[in-house]
This record gives structure tokens, C-alpha cells and sequence, in this order.
């Protein structure tokens, strides 16, 4: 298990690096903000309304669409590195657990939820 | 990377010695080794972005029927080093109305994620940080991040161009993640493991015909379906609609500069080096290959890899967003996990070498 540790040392001197060159990048740089700069960019034109509006709900249904397919991976992993032990009926089990998923998929496509308007 | 897998292996060996020597204890000693290592992996890998951005220049330069970067060295070598001072040199221009800890921590995890893949990846024999036995379930959770990222990135910047870069990203990143997982499966189900070494050897022997590419038919499909897939994960043209220039001036990364932004270019490029070498390891064989030491195996695929995208990215047209989804859910989806029942049944039938 020591060699987990690697993962957690990794993120520390990931972070660390990261903020060490923002840190040496403010030593070098200038600074010189006016009222001009720090309005956000949109074409040179003044910025109207807020841009944290409610979003189209497609991204949404996409997202359920995902979560449901990564939960099947999540089954999934475990039977493909067991695959050569279980053979055929672990094969057929996992042709109808997809089917299943792809039924749910057809039903999504059937009424329209794939369609990005 | 100069030195051979034995002769590096043998500076880590000595290190390793010096501080047993110096009286340092089991979990600490680990530590500092893995410390180290971070620290090199570092390094190599802003070697290999700089190399990266000044080959990509040179490609798109002799696509387009130019030279691409003359000025600096020969034909521009060191034209990115110079890039890379620049932008450490450039103010940073901050929005007042941003949503500051998320502005500021999105670069971070953007690298930070892209960084953590490089443990698991075997770079020649014996030449991996740490072999985690869930080697390639570890990187796709961990590349996901990069997702979160770019949603902070987008929503922290205050900017309707980069909310909905960030927005669409995450929809686009999140379709392609389930046929990249698909034929990724199709491979751990001959290879009997996650472990990206026992990956790499369970694809041995037979000259090159061993390499998981070279299984007709599920082999070759896989490979090209992760290759589309891994385009999409990592942001790239065709596939690049979260940062397309002519509609979203810059997507994401609009309101980021100096630094912040060096950050996100790196970890684009990191990215794709990632992809293209998890390309390598899981169906060209990693460093398995004849003659030539094993690194150089690698090294030399992976760049072919990257090669590849390189020229899709120069060559094809971008798609739409709905065209784009499209593709996703109603061609790959299904062609993954057919494929995936299809190698099955074979490796059940014993219909493969």
C-alpha cells in the first residue's frame, strides 16, 4: 500500500509547483490595473447583464445519460478483469445488463432527449 | 531522456542507498524518493510540452505552406522557451467581478490533474513512479478532474464566452468519457488486469503481432475509437468547440493571463501527451518492440500518436455542438459496446492469438 503514498506526495508537489511559479511570476511581472482592464472582455463592447444565467437543460439530461453510463461502468470493470475465470455465463449476463442500458438509450433517442437543438 | 532504463534506474538505486545511508526510516524514505521523482516527472514534462507546442507549430506551418517559427535557433528550436519567459513576464490581468478562490484554483487542478496520470504510466521497462494495481481505472478518474477545471475556469471567470466554453466542455468531455471507457474495457478483458505493466507484458512476444492493434477485429476498432474519443477528452480540433476561436474568442481561458494561462496551455498539451501514451500502452504494446532499447520504443510511438493528432487537428473541419453529441451517443456509444460483447465472445471462443 506505500506505494499510494506516491499519488498524495504527487499532489502536494503538483500544487506546489504550480503555486510556487505563480509566486515567481509575480516577483517578474509589472502591475498596473485601471477600471479599463479589469471590466471581462466581450469584443471590446461593455459588458451587459450577468453572465450566470440559467442554462439550457439539454446539458442536464446529458449529464443524467452519463451518470447512468458510468455506473455501469463501474460494474463493468470488475467483470472484464475477471472475464477469463467467469467465461460464458458472465458474458451472457453482461449482453443482457447492456441490452437493458441500450433499451434505456433507444427509449431517450425514441423521444428526442439525444437531440441537440 | 537521454540516459538508458538501466543507467536510470541505477541513479535512483544510488539515491536510494545515499539515504538509507544518511539514516533515513521506512516511511520517509519513501517520501523523499517519491518526492524526487515528482519533481524529475516535472521536468520531463515541461520538456516534452515545450517540444510539443514548437512541433505543433511546425506541423500546422508546413500544412498551411509556411515555415511556422524561423527566428529563434535553428528553424525556431527554442522559439517556445522564449514563449514561455514572456508569458512569465506579462501582468496578470484579473476581472474584478470574478468568483476569486474559484478563478484562482481552477488553473491548479487543471495541471495538477493532468500531472497525476504520469505515475501510473510505464515509460520503458522498469520505468514507472509507482505501479498502482489500478493502474488505468486510476487515470481515467483522475483525467476527469480536468473537466471540474474547466467548469471553475468558465464559471469563476464571469464571462459569458467562458461559461459557455466551460459549459460545453463538460457536456462534450462527459459524452466522449463513455466509449473511451467502452474500448478501453475491451483490452483489460484479454489482459486480465488494470495494472498498466501487466498491460504492457501480457502484449509480448510474437515479433509485433503480440500488440493488442494488431487482433483483428476488435483490436483495431478499439484503437480507433479511443483515438476519437481521447481527440474529444482532450479538447482538440475536430472536437474543439469549448475553445473555438471564431465563435468563443478563446473559450474557457478568455479571461486568463500570464501565468494562469501558461498553465492551462500546459496541461492541454500534458493531456495529449497522456492520451497518446495511454494509446501506446494499451494497444501498440508499450515499450514491447525488437531491437531498440524500450523506452525509445515508447517514446517513439507515443509521438506517433501524437503525430496523428497533430494532423487530424490541421486537417479536418470542426464539428458542431449538435453533430458533435450526435456522434457521441448515437454512433460510438453503440459501436463501443457492441465491439466490447464481440471481443468477449472471442476471447470466450479462444478466437485470437
Amino acid at each position: 500500500m506505500l506505494e499510494y503514498l506516491a499519488v498524495l506526495i504527487f499532489i502536494a508537489a503538483g500544487i506546489g509547483v504550480v503555486l510556487f511559479t505563480f509566486f515567481f511570476a509575480r516577483l517578474l511581472r509589472p502591475s498596473n490595473p485601471y477600471p479599463e482592464k479589469t471590466i471581462n472582455y466581450e469584443c471590446s463592447e461593455l459588458p451587459f447583464g450577468t453572465p450566470w444565467v440559467q442554462f439550457n437543460n439539454r446539458f442536464y439530461i446529458f449529464g443524467l445519460i452519463f451518470v447512468i453510463f458510468d455506473v455501469e461502468a463501474v460494474f463493468l470493470f470488475p467483470w472484464a478483469v475477471a472475464f477469463g475465470q467467469l467465461g460464458l455465463y458472465a458474458l451472457i449476463e453482461m449482453v443482457i445488463f447492456i441490452v437493458i442500458l441500450f433499451y434505456g438509450i433507444y427509449y431517450a433517442w425514441r423521444k428526442g432527449a439525444l437531440k441537440w437543438v | 531522456m537521454i540516459l538508458a532504463t538501466a543507467e536510470l534506474i541505477g541513479i535512483f538505486k544510488w539515491l536510494h542507498g545515499l539515504l538509507v545511508d544518511l539514516g533515513l526510516k521506512e516511511p520517509w524514505l519513501t517520501v523523499v524518493v517519491y518526492g524526487l521523482l515528482s519533481v524529475t516527472i516535472f521536468g520531463v514534462l515541461c520538456l516534452i510540452a515545450l517540444f510539443l507546442v514548437w512541433w505543433e507549430r511546425k506541423i500546422a506551418g508546413h500544412i498551411q505552406q509556411r515555415f511556422g517559427p524561423m527566428r529563434n535557433g535553428w528553424h525556431g528550436w527554442y522559439q517556445t522557451v522564449m514563449d514561455a519567459l514572456k508569458l512569465l513576464q506579462k501582468e496578470d490581468i484579473l476581472v474584478d467581478t470574478r468568483d476569486r478562490p474559484v478563478f484562482f484554483w481552477a488553473p491548479v487542478i487543471c495541471f495538477v490533474a493532468a500531472f497525476l496520470a504520469y505515475i501510473v504510466i510505464p515509460f520503458g521497462k522498469g520505468l514507472i513512479v509507482a505501479d498502482l494495481n489500478i493502474g488505468i481505472l486510476y487515470i481515467i478518474a483522475i483525467t476527469t478532474f480536468t473537466v471540474i477545471s474547466l467548469l471553475m475556469a468558465g464559471w469563476g471567470s464571469h464571462n459569458k464566452y467562458a461559461l459557455l466554453g466551460g459549459m460545453r466542455s463538460a457536456a462534450q468531455v462527459v459524452s466522449y468519457e463513455v466509449p473511451m471507457v467502452a474500448s478501453i474495457l475491451t483490452v483489460i478483458i484479454f489482459s486480465g488486469s488494470l495494472s498498466m505493466v501487466d498491460i504492457t507484458e501480457s502484449q509480448q512476444g510474437n515479433f509485433i503481432f503480440n500488440w493488442f492493434i494488431f487482433r483483428p477485429p476488435f483490436g483495431i476498432i478499439a484503437f480507433i475509437t479511443y483515438i476519437i474519443a481521447a481527440t474529444a477528452e482532450a479538447n482538440r480540433t475536430p472536437f474543439d468547440i469549448p475553445e473555438a476561436e471564431q465563435e468563443l474568442v478563446a473559450g474557457f481561458n478568455i479571461e486568463y493571463s500570464g501565468m494562469k494561462f501558461a498553465m492551462f496551455f500546459l496541461a492541454e498539451f500534458v493531456n495529449m501527451f497522456t492520451v497518446s501514451a495511454i494509446a501506446t500502452t494499451l494497444f501498440l504494446g508499450g515499450w514491447n518492440g525488437p531491437l531498440l532499447p524500450s523506452w525509445l520504443w515508447f517514446l517513439g510511438k507515443t509521438l506517433l500518436v501524437v503525430l496523428l493528432l497533430m494532423v487530424f487537428r490541421w486537417t479536418f473541419p470542426r464539428l458542431r455542438v449538435d453533430q458533435l453529441m450526435e456522434f457521441a451517443w448515437k454512433f460510438l456509444v453503440p459501436l463501443t459496446f457492441a465491439n466490447l460483447i464481440l471481443a468477449g465472445w472471442m476471447k470466450y471462443a479462444g478466437w485470437y492469438w
